[in-house]
């Protein structure tokens, strides 16, 4: 059966890596729903958050052939585990005046930011997990989406208690 | 005192203890050719193309177990790596190529005979590396060389811009290489062990499938012992060939597409499979939901990615061959009792059936030469005591079936990639890494003419390699699948006009030899293996012959196709019946 997978790499912070896992995926035919990628504390090692989704087999290789690349340090798939994931999505709406009250109530009670505003149009600041972002935008939809930008999820294990 | 970049690749080889590099000057690396001009200690065998240097590193890494090293120019040098890198990391070849590359600061420029080399052989290498620095080139080196051979081997690439091979620095070989990201795991899960040696004492029809990692890991002599050990049959697949002797009671030669009859009908039959060193690759399983359908599978092999990816098995033991099997071999030396042959007489006997039923065979003809007569021929006149290179295809399949290799490291074929062109410029390679030992390359007409500008290389160096080109004027493999499967509609597999090979030998320099008629066969071996000069031997055989057995691509490996007409002549076959 298919699922959806969120995968964090820790990987050596040089050129290239990027290319070799994302070369990996294209290589062997997995799929990259997002990917982002930061810095960590230690400026030698770069996180790389992957969503991905496979049946157990596929994701399994790909855990594995991710874990053969050189410069992987540490792969860990975060089906299993209790984590927290968020995504930051940018949006544009251009309201109708009657609508613009309610747009600004939306955002608020979605815990949202207006980052930009001009006489026609909202830009809205979103974050949150992808369930939550896809609720707001479906509330956003009869407001007029001008835009909309999505980041690459990132996600991080809970601490075991 | 400071060297330049040039001079520190130099030391970092001799310090690796390399003797050879098979290369091709070109512009950037003229710093480094100049200090090769210079040094005593190592030799560069001068090809006639790049990709003939790589395959000859590759075999000279085959035919020994040490690295191959290979040095190219930039651009067109470095593109024409491609395929021997492929080659080599399909079989998990150790290797080392230096490419030479633009000065720094023109990276990116599309300057004259710029290829982004790194980015296009990433996957087709283990690992490859651009060096920027020349402070960090020896390390690099160090580096490359213990990422090649261990854990799973592979081809690793160097890209040296021009100005890091003049640059000058301080030379400091690296006391150890510490990777974090990189721990291959040796050692197999001593409980996982255990149970393997329980299955198999307990299984009553086992087998045991043995791949290239026996011969990469030097694990024959503790795959015998297993086998011996506990009275297991042993198929190896055509990397493994040589890792098992041929000539052994328990061998059941290839398995697969083209494998024996009595090897898949084994693994078929099996109840127990024991993978060792391989990875299931679609030659060696058929379909796949149908193979070994009544066998518990035990699968060992160092790349943890190989198991489980294309067969789900019971006892998964990442670790290298030779120190998983040599701790199975100590646990089942416990455990044996009186009536192991009693347990596997039943399974003995119904293979020696199979063996009996359906060997090996073909139909001999005084008229024309059958090209697995010549393979007999060549293994009867040398006692088997040759290093055999073949090319892809038929002439492939023919060395495998009807040659017999007692030892590793004396068959040489490219198996994951099926590169044509690969089996002359390898005895090459090997036959420099082995001046003592005699080097055939078993070819086709096709394939032959893929790398035959390698000669002058033969000539030159006075490497005494011999080739049989095993003439039908056909790609035979592809007229094969055409006449079984595409209705004889012979598209673009006839080669028509195929150079005369005496003439082609002579110009080089070198020796050509004919034989037409099957009484011809033996003089021409026995005289081509006279001569201390590389030689071409003609065969023209049989257009018609084909490779058997066959499983049509994609059906379970018990349905097989046969010669009909050979067995109906066959004398052993009617000694049956």
């Amino acid at each position: 059966m298919m699922k959806k997978h969120t995968i964090s790499i820790l990987v050596e912070n040089k050129f290239g890596v990027l290319s070799r896992v994302s070369g990996l995926f294209s290589g062997r035919g997995y799929n990259i729903e997002s990917i982002s990628v930061g810095e960590t504390l230690d400026k030698n090692i770069s996180v790389m958050t992957i969503v991905t989704h496979g049946d157990d087999i596929i994701v399994e290789q790909i855990t594995k052939q991710l874990n053969k690349l050189i410069d992987v340090i540490k792969v860990q798939d975060l089906y299993e585990t209790d984590h927290v994931e968020r995504e930051m999505v940018l949006i544009k709406v251009s309201p109708k005046i009657e609508q613009k009250s309610e747009v600004l109530r939306l955002t608020e009670i979605f815990r949202g930011k207006v980052v930009d505003s001009s006489q026609k149009t909202y830009t809205i600041e979103i974050t949150g997990d992808e369930k939550k972002i896809d609720a707001f935008l479906e509330l956003m939809k009869p407001m007029g989406v001008k835009e909309f930008i999505c980041s690459g999820k990132i996600a991080i294990a809970r601490e075991k208690k | 005192m400071k060297i330049s970049g040039s001079e520190i690749v130099l030391e970092c080889l001799k310090k690796e203890g390399v003797k050879h590099i098979f290369g091709y000057p070109g512009g950037v690396v003229l710093h480094l050719f100049d200090h090769i001009y210079k040094d005593k200690d190592i030799q560069l065998i001068l090809t006639r193309h790049e990709q003939g240097a790589t395959h000859m590193a590759d075999a000279y890494s085959r035919s020994t177990g040490e690295v191959g090293v290979a040095l190219v120019t930039s651009g067109p040098g470095a593109t024409n790596t491609v395929t021997g890198l492929a080659t080599a990391a399909m079989d998990s070849i150790p290797m080392v190529v230096f490419s030479g590359q633009v000065p720094t600061m023109l990276i990116g420029n599309d300057a004259f005979q710029e290829a982004d080399i790194v980015g296009i052989t990433r996957p087709c290498t283990k690992y490859n590396y651009l060096v920027k620095d020349v402070q960090e080139l020896a390390y690099t080196i160090k580096e490359a060389f213990h990422i090649a051979r261990s854990g799973r081997p592979g081809p690793v690439l160097i890209d040296l811009p021009r100005d890091i091979t003049a640059a000058m620095t301080e030379f400091v070989w690296p006391a150890e290489i510490n990777l974090r990201s990189y721990n291959p795991t040796f050692e197999g899960n001593r409980w996982m062990i255990e149970k393997a040696a329980q299955m198999i004492i307990k299984a009553k029809r086992p087998v045991i499938i043995a791949g290239g990692g026996i011969i990469s890991s030097g694990a024959s002599d503790e795959l015998r012992e297993l086998a011996e050990l506990s009275g297991v049959p042993v198929t190896t697949t055509l990397m493994g060939i040589g890792g098992f002797p041929s000539t052994h009671y328990l061998n059941l030669g290839m398995p697969g597409m083209h494998g024996t009859y009595y090897a898949n009908m084994a693994i078929q039959s099996a109840d127990l499979l024991v993978a060792v060193g391989m990875r299931f690759d679609d030659r060696v399983t058929g379909k796949v939901d149908a193979f070994a359908p009544n066998a518990e599978i035990i699968h060992i092999d160092i790349d943890p990615t190989s198991i489980r990816k294309n067969v789900d098995v019971d006892v998964p033991i990442v670790g290298d061959c030779k120190r998983v099997i040599t701790v199975l071999n100590s646990v089942i030396r416990g455990e044996v009792s009186n009536q192991w042959e009693e347990i596997r007489r039943a399974w003995m006997r119904q293979i020696d059936e199979w063996k009996r039923l359906r060997p090996l065979s073909y139909n001999y003809s005084p008229d024309v030469i059958k090209p697995q007569y010549v393979v007999e021929k060549l293994y009867e006149i040398t006692a088997g005591e040759a290093i055999i290179t073949t090319e892809v295809g038929q002439n492939q399949m023919w060395a495998a079936q009807f040659f017999k290799y007692d030892k590793p490291r004396t068959f040489l074929s490219s198996g994951g990639l099926g590169t044509m062109g690969y089996g002359f410029p390898a005895a090459i390679g090997a036959q420099v890494a082995n001046p003592d030992k005699l080097v055939i390359d078993i070819a086709g007409d096709g394939s032959i003419q893929m790398n035959i500008q390698e000669l002058a290389t033969a000539v030159i160096y006075k490497l005494p390699v011999k080739v049989a080109i095993l003439n039908n004027r056909y790609l035979g493999m592809v007229r094969q699948w055409q006449e079984l499967f595409y209705g004889e509609r012979y598209s673009h597999s006839n080669l028509d006009v195929v150079p005369d090979f005496v003439k082609v030998a002579e110009a080089y320099g070198a020796v050509g030899l004919r034989a037409e008629k099957p009484s011809e066969v033996e003089p021409v071996i026995r005289e081509a293996l006279k001569v201390n000069r590389p030689v071409f031997m003609d065969f023209v055989v049989d257009w018609k012959e084909k490779v058997y057995p066959m499983v049509p691509a994609g059906a379970p490996i018990d349905q097989m196709l046969f010669d009909k007409e050979a067995e109906k002549d066959d004398k052993k076959l009617k000694l049956v019946k």
